[in-house]
Order: C-alpha cells, then structure tokens, then sequence
C-alpha cells in the first residue's frame, strides 16, 4: 500500500538536496505567471508569507481568511519567539544543531530532509524580517538580542518582547499590504472555505462562504495551498483563538489528502488552569517562567486538602512539606524538562489527588527562591550588606518584574491573585498539533495541486514540537519554500488557461455545501453547538489527552460516534444560510471535528508506542517514562478517507535517519 | 451576580436598529466579559432566539478582534485591555450595563455588534510597508545595528492591534493614533526611512478618504487605547507629514 506514498526527497547527500533541488527544479516565466492563479487559504504567517512572495514573482494571488482582516489571524497571540540558526552568540549553534534539536525534539518521527531545509532556511527569515521593519529585541549595542528557549543550549531564540507572533505576522501582513496595494493579491476577508473542488484529479478551487452575507462563491486557480493553521480546538478548551478550525484541512482529506498521525499533540505545561464550566479559552504563561520558577504540590495529601478548601494558603506551608516534584523526579534538567515531560508530571501529582485548586487541576509556579536570588544578588551589587529580608524581597521583585513583568500583569488581570506574593497557579493545556495533512518534499498533499503550509500540514516536528519552532516553520514555507516548490508543479500548467468555475466539479461541490448547510438550518434541534463541541472535547480530554490506553481509547471512538449522531440530529442552529451568523459557521466547524476526532483516536490507539506528545500507558518504563518503539512505529502514519469515518486505511511513510542515531529521551 | 444588559441589536447594515434589555442571572465575577456574553447567547439560543452577534478570536488581547462600547467606553471600563480580557469583577451585582458597537462613519455596523474595520487595512494598502522583496537575498540582519532605544520605541508603536478603539472614542472619529503608530514605527527605523515621505502621504490621503475626522488633540484615543498607544506618536507622524509636504511642493 505504501506505494502510494513518495515523499519526493531529492537525492544526494543531505546538506546538499536544498541547494541542488533549488538550481533543477522547473520555472515558470514571468509572462506566463500572470495568466497563473493561485488560491491561498488562510493568512497566518505561512500563508500571509506565501501570499506575499507568490505574488511578488507575479502570480495572481486570491488569499482567504475567516476573520475581518489577515492581520488577526492565530499567528498574532504567539508570544515567546522564532529559532534560527544565525549564531549571533557565538555559542557553538549552527545549521546542523538546530536540524539535530529539532530531530531529537520531535522524538524521531520527523523526515530528516525538510528539517534540515527548515533549519538552512532559518537564517534567511531573520533578515527578511528586519528588512521589512520587524522591531525585534535589541541590546545596547543595537545589534539582535537571542534568549534561550524550550531547554536547548544555545541561545537562538529571537523575539520582540512577548509578541514575537504579532510581530512578525505585522510583517508578513505589510508584505501582503504591499501586494494588495498593486492589485496582485485579491483579499477576500471574512470568507471560509467550505469545500475543495478538485477537477481530474487536481485541485481546482473552493467553495467559501461570504461570511457577512451568507452567499457562496466559487473560486478556481490552478494551485490551492491550505495555510489554515491546527486543529488543537477539537478539545474545545484550548490555547487557540476561538475561531482556530480544522475545517479546510478535513475537507480536503474528503478530497483525497491523507491526514498524517492526527494523535500528535502538544499539551503546554503552563496555562492558567480552568476556573468553571463557562471557560471558552485557556491562557498560555509563556514558556520562560519555567527558567526562574519551581514547580511543586503539597507533599501530604491533608494539605493538599486544606488548601483546596481554603483553609490553608502555600506560603504557609514549610519547604519539607513540598514536592518539588520535577527536580526530585528530573535532577538533572528540573523544572526545564521539555514541555510533554512536565505536563505529564503535572497530571500525574494531581491525578495523585494533590492538586491545589477547587477543580483539583493545578500545581503551584513559585517564584519565591527567584526572588530572594535575585534581590541578594542586587543587594551584593548595591553594596548593601545588612539588607533586611524585606529589603531583599523588594530588590528581588524587581528584577523579576522587569523579565516577566507583562505576564504577571496578565495572570493578576484573569486570577486577581498577586503572583508576586502567592506561588502562581499552572495546568497544561492544548496547543498546538504536530499533526495534520500528509505533504511530501514540495509541500503537496496526496491531492495534486493542494499544498498545505504551517501548522496545517505534518511536515517538520515529528511527535513534539520545540518552542519557537512553529513560528519558524510557518515563514520557511511561505517565504523560502512554496515559492520554488509551487513553481515547479505549475511549470506544467502554463497551457491550461483560465480554470472556468462553471465546471460540473464547481457546481456539485457547492450544491454539496449548501446541502450541509440547509441541513443545519432545517434541523431545529435543542441544543446549541457549543453543547457537543464542549461534549467533544470532554471525551478528547479525559481519553485522548495527557496520557491515552486501549480501553479509554476505544471507549472514546464510541462516544465520539455517538455525540455525532446526536448532533447532527438535535443540533439547533438560529437564522438562516444568507446572513451573518456565527452559529452556523461553528456548525460545519464542529461537524468536522467530530469526524476529525474519531481519526484522532483511531490514530492514537493504533500507535501503541509512546513517544513526544502521545503517551500511551501500556508503553512506559517502570519509573513512568515514555517509551518509543522504533522497531514497530518509525513510520508517519497517513490515513486515507474511506467514506466511512470509522474505516480509514492506513499508509505508512517510513522514516529514515541516515544523519541521526536514534536514542531513547532520557532528561533524568 | 444578577446584571441587566442593554444591547443594541441591529439586523444587518441597512436596518435601523435598537437597544433591547435582557436580564441574566448567575454571573460569576471569574468569568470575562465575552464569557459572560457567551452565556447571554446560549441563553438566548436556549429559547430559540437569535444570539447577540459580536467580532472575537483570541480572547487574549492581541487579535484585535473584539470590539464592543460598553456603558459608553470602548472596551469598557478597566484600563489598558481589550473587552476579551475584561473581568466581570468590574461590575457590582444589580449593575445595569450598556453594549453598543463602535460607532464611526468609517466602520458601519454588519450585525448587532459587529463592525466593519475594512478602511484601516485599505489605509496600510496605502503605504502601510517597505518595498522589499521577500526573495531571502536581503543583507544580513545584523548589517545595520539599531539604537536600542529607537528600536524598542518603534516596537511600541508596532503593538497597535488595529482594533479601533481610537476610533470610536474620539468626538470627531479621527484615526490619527492607528495612523501614527504605523508610520512612526517605520520612521524611526532605518528600513523605513527610505519611503517615509512618501509612505505618509498616501497614508494620510487614504484615512482622509474613508472618512475619518480631523485630530483636534483631546487626547481621548491614548486614555482607551488598550495598548497605550501614545500621542507621541501622533506628534511625529505630524513633524513628518509636514516634512514630505514641504519637499512635494
Ligand atoms: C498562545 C500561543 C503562543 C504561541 N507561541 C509560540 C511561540 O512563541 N513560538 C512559536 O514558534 N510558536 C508559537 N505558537 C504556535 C504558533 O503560533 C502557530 O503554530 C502558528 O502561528 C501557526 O501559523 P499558521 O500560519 O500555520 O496558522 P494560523 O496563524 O493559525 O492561521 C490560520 C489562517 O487560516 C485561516 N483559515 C482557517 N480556516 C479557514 C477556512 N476554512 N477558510 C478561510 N480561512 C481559514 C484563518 O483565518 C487564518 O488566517 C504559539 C501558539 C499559541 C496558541
Ligand atoms: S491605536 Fe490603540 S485603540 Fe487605536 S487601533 Fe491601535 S491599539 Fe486600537
Ligand atoms: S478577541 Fe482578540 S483582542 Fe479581544
């Protein structure tokens, strides 16, 4: 079966494949690039990036984004920052070592040829960045600051404060301004695709919906790139942004686009925990905090207890009576373990019974040790000998509101608590999924023509992603990828001519839209949408989270079914199909997830193998590490759409490390 | 907590519209703004009524998305945040609160709360950017250093998150702080500079354009902008409009 899938990896030695792929591949010239069309879906920083630089090159470009302007896509709230291997700090990085981080980060499940494009690219985006004006951080000398991040170490990361992700999607949005401007990009905000028209076997076009009045257009090109982002929403609570959908990456399998191992998820240590049953989102405290603060729980159960019930408070608790559960289960990495090991950790102690908040979902961030380090190094620095504990404690609070001052800011404005004063309170939760549509080499999907980019494809962190990676990623697509890539798949197309959208492929698949969407409308069930997508995502959770086994697993592929049966039988969607409505355009999300879902649980009980971000229970060591199994599963796994949501087949790309031995994670 | 809510609640741009009152019980004080309308509208939909439509995505104060003029202050009471990241604990029990759209001649209402904000992007159309290609054959990022202090005022200026607060709050509905931030960003860089006269002009021409007032220095756009936003900023697109003014002649 696995004929079917070729990732296309050029030949030759593999620092070489790039720069050789790059000198042979086929180019369209610039005359026939205008009579070109190429659709782009979504305008994050893989798709803003691409939109921009295709039609520099003098494609005619038709960009799509659901929300009212490119500039608010999901990219914006990425706060920490974006690797590249520049070595600006002299500390040893280099081309190989971000390619190896990232390997070895991805627990080994990643293909080494685009990794290390990504890492060769890297250096690239930084310039083109600052050329286009991005204000990153800068030292006195006016030179580019790096901090470190997510436990490497050397210092690569680059960043602009804690909105590193507005930052540079402001850039890609300028670029795309620029292109608008010249009439060579056509934007169409506030439209979501609701289908791929794929025409012999090519994709064609879409169908998108005019979100504001409710119309539905067909739109042909003769490439289609789905840049629309992860579906990390499918667990409704989430660090997404509420709109955050899987809905053109699912159509698009439908269509015949493998979906590649869906069950790759990454649970981020630090968010603010859940306060009740009306959460519609989770806060991310960004990755940096674990540098300076400790992570614990009560060491005795009636503490824990008594804490919960408000009758104790953790600055009352002596430091023996609290585990620090990462440094004494981790010594030699601590609170800095790599984020799927310490979200594990976290749900283990508090699955132990010691959370600390009402939901019993929570462990203390302390920052109490940080602050007292920092003040009497302040005080050594000012000379003043004799300062008193609170003289220090004052010194020392400083020093840390001037590093993570912002996020304090933002904890104190949703928890009202003081972190200053009382140990922050963290829970992991969803963020960002490795998984997504099968792509080979150039970015193309098993359906011809249909490119996917960024976070909406499976291409670059295997089983788990580093920080300041996916930022990364997404412009090395759009920017320095795509445009060679979709260059050669066109190449061939120069004769086609003008893609007509009458075409019985265009009409059917909107007649199928509406189809879908009159069928919500009709419905008038009881209840709302949000009731099965929190139902959903109750399931994901609790079976296809943290930690996943047989029996929970298939326990949750039979509710999955049943939810979605229900909901398509008494979902109740308000209004009607040709105006604004915000409920029907949560219906056809929802409805994919609650197929997508199903696969993602299929995927993670087939994967009987822990490793990066899947944790299945039945393949640990006796002290409760992930154990991988490269005899059985140094695969990609990508399904293919049956039909039947419960009959996907699976093809299996296998993986090769010619560069890298494969070595089981050890952080202890 | 037991509040009243006024919302305006308009059927699509052309309808007139009106403030209809719905009360709503249990409210937590934990609980965001935009958590608490999620509420209203699974309420609403409960009864088989329409919900209350309004623009929201991350819910974390940095899209820009959400808008929403309440009890007669863009994004509501509290200081330097968005409506999403708004608390219910800023309100008392018993409290009657006011929910309208930001309203300006240049974002005309879609639905209920929701306007359209398309005449800031058509304003970056304009000039909003460096003519640089993104082949990756651009000089090395270090090539040219940056005083930290222009690069980090600059970054100030890049936070806008276009959400238009600035807008709706001014008397006369002026979009000089969306403006400013964008141009001053690039003029105080040196890869802005190179079209910096140029790059105002258009701007500038495009905002008067799309309709939006005049700047009479009230200074009502800094105190609501949840990103603050300085007038500064508006100063120094002025020192810099003049400039190219002067040389265009
Ligand atoms: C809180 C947070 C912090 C993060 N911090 C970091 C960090 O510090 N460093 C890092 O490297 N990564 C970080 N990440 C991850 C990173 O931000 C994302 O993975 C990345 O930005 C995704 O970019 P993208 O271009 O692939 O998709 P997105 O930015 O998600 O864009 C998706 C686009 O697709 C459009 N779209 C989707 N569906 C449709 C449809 N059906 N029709 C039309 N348009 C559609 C949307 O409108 C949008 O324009 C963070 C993520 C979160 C949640
Ligand atoms: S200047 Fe402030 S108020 Fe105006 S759009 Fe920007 S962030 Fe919003
Ligand atoms: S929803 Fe993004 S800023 Fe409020």
């Amino acid at each position: 079966m696995s004929n079917v899938l070729d990732s296309k990896i050029p030949e030759g030695p593999l620092k070489d494949k790039w720069t050789n792929y790059k000198s042979h591949v086929d180019l369209v010239n610039p005359a026939n690039k205008r009579s070109i069309d190429v659709i782009i879906v979504g305008t994050g920083l893989a798709g803003g990036s691409a939109a921009a630089s295709l039609a520099e090159m003098g494609y005619n470009v038709k960009a799509f984004c659901f929300q009212d302007s490119p500039r608010r896509a999901h990219s914006i709230a990425a706060q920490g920052g974006i690797n590249a291997a520049k070595n600006y700090q002299n500390d040893g990085d280099s081309v190989f070592r971000l390619f190896y981080d990232t390997i070895k980060g991805g627990d080994y499940r990643a293909r080494e040829a685009n990794v290390h494009r990504l890492a060769e690219v890297s250096a690239n985006i930084i310039d083109q960045c600052v050329a286009q004006g991005v204000p990153f951080a800068r030292d006195y000398g006016g030179l580019l600051d790096n901090r470190s991040f997510g436990g490497t170490q050397v210092q690569r990361t680059f960043y602009a404060k804690g909105q590193t992700g507005q930052q540079l999607l402001l850039g890609a949005y300028s670029a795309m301004n620029r292109q608008i401007g010249l009439g060579k990009i056509k934007m169409y905000n506030r439209h979501e695709m609701l289908e791929l028209v794929v025409v012999n076997g090519k994709a064609r076009g879409i169908i998108a919906r005019n979100l504001v009045t409710g119309e539905l257009e067909r739109h042909s090109g003769h490439a289609v790139v789905l840049a629309t982002g992860g579906y990390g929403n499918v667990f409704f609570l989430s660090t997404n942004a509420m709109g955050s959908n899987a809905s053109a990456a699912w159509r698009a399998h439908k269509k015949g686009a493998f979906f590649a191992n869906p069950c790759y998820t990454q649970i981020h240590p630090t968010c603010i925990p859940r306060s009740g049953d009306y959460q519609s989102k989770l806060t991310l405290m960004s990755e940096s905090l674990r540098n300076d603060g400790r992570i614990w729980v009560p060491k005795n159960m009636e503490d824990a207890i008594a804490i919960r019930e408000g009758r104790l408070k953790p600055t009352d608790l002596k430091e023996e009576d609290r585990d620090y559960y990462l440094e004494r289960r981790y010594p030699a990495f601590g609170n800095l373990v790599p984020r799927d090991v310490a979200s594990r950790a976290a749900k283990e102690r508090c699955d132990a019974g010691y959370g600390v908040n009402k939901t019993g979902e929570a462990v203390y961030l302390d920052f109490d040790a940080a602050i007292m380090r920092y003040g009497q190094e302040k005080a050594n620095l000012l000379h003043e000998t004799n300062a008193s504990e609170a003289r220090i404690r004052e010194l020392g609070e400083a020093v840390v509101e001037s590093k993570y001052g912002n996020l304090f800011q933002m904890y104190e404005k949703i928890v009202d608590d003081n972190p200053y004063k009382t140990p922050m309170m963290i829970y992991p939760a969803v963020h960002y999924t490795m998984g997504g549509l099968w792509v080979d080499y150039n970015l193309m999907t098993t359906v011809e023509g249909c490119f996917s980019a960024g976070e909406a494809n499976f291409s670059d962190h295997g089983a788990n992603r580093l920080g300041a990676s996916a930022l990364m990623q997404g412009l090395a697509d759009g920017y320095f990828v795509l445009p060679y890539t979709i260059g050669g798949y066109l190449a061939a197309d120069i004769r086609t001519g003008k893609i007509s959208t009458d075409l019985p492929e265009f009409v059917e698949a909107e007649n199928d839209v509406r189809r879908r969407l009159e069928h919500f409308i009709n419905n008038k069930g009881t209840k709302s949408v949000d009731h099965f997508h929190k139902a959903l995502g109750k399931v994901m959770w609790d079976n296809v989270g943290m930690a996943r086994n047989e029996a929970g697993l298939k326990e949750a592929i039979v509710e999955i079914r049943r939810i979605r049966e229900e909901f398509h039988r008494d979902v109740f969607v308000p209004g009607t199909i040709n105006e604004f409505n915000p409920e029907l355009e949560k219906a056809t999300r929802v409805e994919d997830f609650l197929e997508l879902g199903e696969l993602f649980a299929i995927d993670a009980l087939h994967r009987t193998e822990s490793c990066g971000g899947h944790f299945r229970e039945e393949s640990q060591t006796e002290d409760g590490e992930a154990m991988r199994d490269d005899v059985n599963f140094t695969y990609a796994a990508a399904w293919q759409w049956t039909g039947n949501p419960q009959e996907p087949v699976l093809h299996k790309e296998h993986l090769e490390f010619k560069e890298i031995e494969l070595k089981q994670r050890s952080y202890k | 907590m037991k509040l009243t809510l006024k919302i305006w609640r308009q059927k699509d741009r052309n309808d007139k519209g009106k403030i209809e009152t719905y009360p709503i019980d249990n409210v937590s004080e934990h609980m965001s703004f935009l958590e608490m309308m999620d509420v209203l509208n699974e309420q609403l939909i409960s009864e088989g009524k329409e919900p209350v439509a309004f623009d929201h995505d991350c819910r974390e104060g940095i899209c820009g998305m959400c808008s929403m003029f309440i009890n007669g202050e863009a994004h509501g009471p509290d200081r330097g945040v968005t409506t999403c990241q708004l608390h219910m604990r800023k309100f008392n029990d018993g409290d009657t609160i006011y929910v309208e759209p930001f309203r300006a001649k240049g974002f005309p209402v879609i639905k209920d709360l929701v306007v359209d904000r398309s005449a800031f992007d058509r304003i970056q159309h304009a000039g909003g950017f460096v003519s640089v290609n993104t082949s990756g054959n651009t000089q090395d990022a270090n090539a040219i250093p940056i005083p930290k202090n222009d690069a980090d005022k600059a970054f100030d200026a890049a936070t806008c998150i276009g959400c238009g607060a600035c807008v709706a709050t001014c008397k006369n509905a002026s979009a000089m702080l969306f403006v400013s931030a964008k141009v001053s960003q690039f003029a105080l860089l040196p890869q802005g500079k190179v079209e910096a006269q140029q790059r105002v002009l258009n701007m500038v021409e495009q905002m008067d354009k799309e309709g939006f007032g005049n700047c009479t220095n009230t200074g009502a756009c800094e105190v609501e902008c949840p990103k603050g936003i300085s007038l500064e900023n508006i100063a120094r697109m002025n020192r810099e409009f003049l400039k190219a003014a002067v040389t265009a002649e």
